[in-house]
């Protein structure tokens, strides 16, 4: 049971930390139109993430004497318990920047929630199923602007392309499987991620074709998050994230 | 036609309850007096997502960030209907948006005001969109089609938004001494404000009669004021909190609610730039324009080299 909870709420995780990153764009955006798109995203992934929480919460609560709630889980862990890909805590940056981490994660998830909506798992099956259709928009949309930020002007290729070699280093973990991955994947409830890297590849490879832009070459992987090693910076995305959890316990809002 | 006939079929149709549509023959100053309302209409949703998307990041549950997320988000909707609609006046949205940012376009003096702690989310949306509301709805009917039609569909979105607002003040009442203090603290700062936003007494007002004759505006200043005033003393008995002004009062002759004075020196410092947050609101539009200039002329080169591969093809 620990290790299914355990692989819940890093799906959890990785949704809300990319969540409170990109909500940052909200009122800030490059064009109206796109800070609406950019929040759309944002809506579908903190959206996600309840999901995964309620349902870890759930778990949790039938398997021991402890009341938790979506939001103990979300706002009462702490920096070393967060199980987030180190990629979506990575910082906004620019537009390209933005653009290239929701990019990598949305391909990511699209070939996991593929594989996850056939999982043993019912409930994981129907979250799947159903975050699977707002995560194609993600990637047909977070795609195009990767196309035309490569393919606009010099200024916007030279940025997508630092970009590219900025985040590139976090993409290893997504398809590096965790132990509780691993015993998930034996009991028919995680897709295997080590076999989504090559469809990854293959999507990225082809749109930055398209883009005129190249894949860095295969560069020292970071990993850890999955096992709560972050970056320094996911303790002030929590520190803001929980502020009013933390001064106020057990207040109701 | 002579241009008094013009101005008399002009004058027939508002005065019958014709809208007035883009295409339609206008005086000039009827479209710049649109012009500027409707742009500093979609100026203060632009500008209102800043003090509320303050603390988005902050929000105390996921449910609350949801919404308040989804809040903000609606405002840059409704800056988007209302663009449009001032286009058809003939003013391109960049030229809207660079008189936002000259300072020579203005926007609502309430988002010059801060939003210091959680409560102020649910003080802006109850006080804040409630004042907004009842001017809005009041544009739904306004004479220009365009702009009406826009109002119709900000309304809708907008008396949820208040509704929110209110009850997330309504848990808060409900709840820790803390929270309570947090509650009274917010509609004590918020207040005095929001029944600023109807702008001056109708003494005051230089704009009020054109705009009548013209039906852009169906209701004085200070008939919207004391709408807004005598429905917010009945609803802030039900979150147990006061409002901050000793005297209001019934007035049984009159039939509304009689009020204290407004600062009118505060409201005139504030439209003058001298709010808290002036300067830093229209600093962060403009640096997410200036920040975003580089994106837009990715989109725009892109774009004309895909049209121009078009046009190679079709050749």
């Amino acid at each position: 049971m620990e290790q299914l909870i355990n692989y819940i709420l890093q799906l959890a995780d990785s949704n809300l930390i990319l969540t409170q990153r990109n909500a940052a764009w909200c009122g800030h955006g490059p064009i109206l139109e796109q800070d609406i798109a950019i929040t759309n995203i944002t809506l579908d992934l903190i959206g996600q993430s309840r999901n995964f929480y309620q349902y870890a919460a759930k778990l949790i609560n039938e398997s021991t004497d402890t009341k938790v709630t979506e939001d103990s889980l979300a706002y009462l862990r702490t920096e070393r318990e967060f199980k987030n890909l180190l990629l979506t805590e990575q910082e906004n940056g620019d537009w390209a920047q933005t653009i290239v981490r929701q990019f990598f994660y949305s391909v990511y998830q699209y070939f996991l929630y593929e594989k996850m909506q056939h999982s043993r798992d019912e409930q994981l099956a129907g979250i799947a199923a159903k975050s699977l259709k707002e995560v194609t928009y993600h990637v047909t949309w977070s795609g195009e602007w990767v196309i035309r930020l490569g393919d606009g002007t010099a200024e916007s290729k030279e940025r997508i392309e630092k970009a590219i070699i900025e985040l590139w280093p976090y993409t290893g973990e997504m398809f590096l499987p965790e132990a509780y991955e691993i015993s998930m994947v034996s009991a028919g409830i995680a897709p295997d991620i080590t076999l989504l890297k090559n469809e990854w590849y293959k999507k990225v490879t082809d749109i930055f074709e398209e883009a005129t832009i190249s894949l860095p070459k295969d560069g020292f992987m970071q990993t850890g998050g999955k096992n709560g090693v972050h970056t320094e910076k996911l303790g002030y995305i929590l520190s803001d994230l929980q502020y009013l959890q933390r001064t106020y316990p057990n207040a109701t809002w | 036609m002579q241009l008094h006939d013009l101005e008399k079929a002009f004058q027939d149709k508002i005065d019958n309850e014709i809208k007035i549509e883009p295409k339609d023959w206008m005086p000039d100053a009827y479209r710049k007096t649109n012009v500027r309302q409707i742009s500093q209409h979609a100026h203060s949703e632009i500008v209102g997502m800043l003090p509320e998307g303050n603390w988005i990041s902050r929000a105390p549950s996921l449910k609350r960030k949801a919404i308040l997320i989804a809040k903000v988000q609606d405002e840059a909707g409704h800056g988007l209907y209302l663009y449009s609609a001032a286009e058809t006046l003939g003013t391109g949205r960049d030229q809207m948006i660079d008189d936002l940012h000259s300072g020579k376009a203005k926007y609502s003096s309430i988002f010059n005001y801060p939003t210091l702690t959680w409560a102020d989310m649910g003080a802006v949306g109850w006080l804040v969109d409630g004042a907004a509301i009842l001017n809005q709805v009041m544009l739904c009917r306004t004479s220009y089609g365009p702009y009406a039609r826009a109002n119709v569909r900000i309304c809708k979105e907008e008396s949820f938004h208040q509704r929110q607002g209110f009850e997330s003040l309504m848990v808060l009442s409900n709840g820790t001494a803390e929270q309570k203090a947090m509650c009274q603290d917010a509609i004590d700062r918020w207040w005095w404000p929001s029944l600023m936003m109807f702008g001056p007494k109708d003494s005051e007002s230089t704009n009020n009669d054109q705009s009548m004759k013209w039906k852009i505006k169906r209701k004085t200043n200070d008939e919207l004021r004391q709408q807004f005033i005598d429905m917010a003393v009945q609803q802030v008995k039900v979150l147990g909190m006061t409002l901050p002004d000793a005297d209001l009062k019934w007035n049984e002759e009159r039939g509304h609610y009689d009020f204290g004075e407004i600062n009118w020196d505060e409201f005139w410092n504030v439209v003058k730039g001298n709010g808290q947050c002036n300067k830093q609101r229209l600093e962060a539009r403009k640096n997410a324009h200036t920040e975003g200039a580089w994106v837009r002329e990715a989109a725009t080169a892109y774009a004309n080299k895909k049209a121009a591969k078009q046009l190679r093809k079709v050749a």
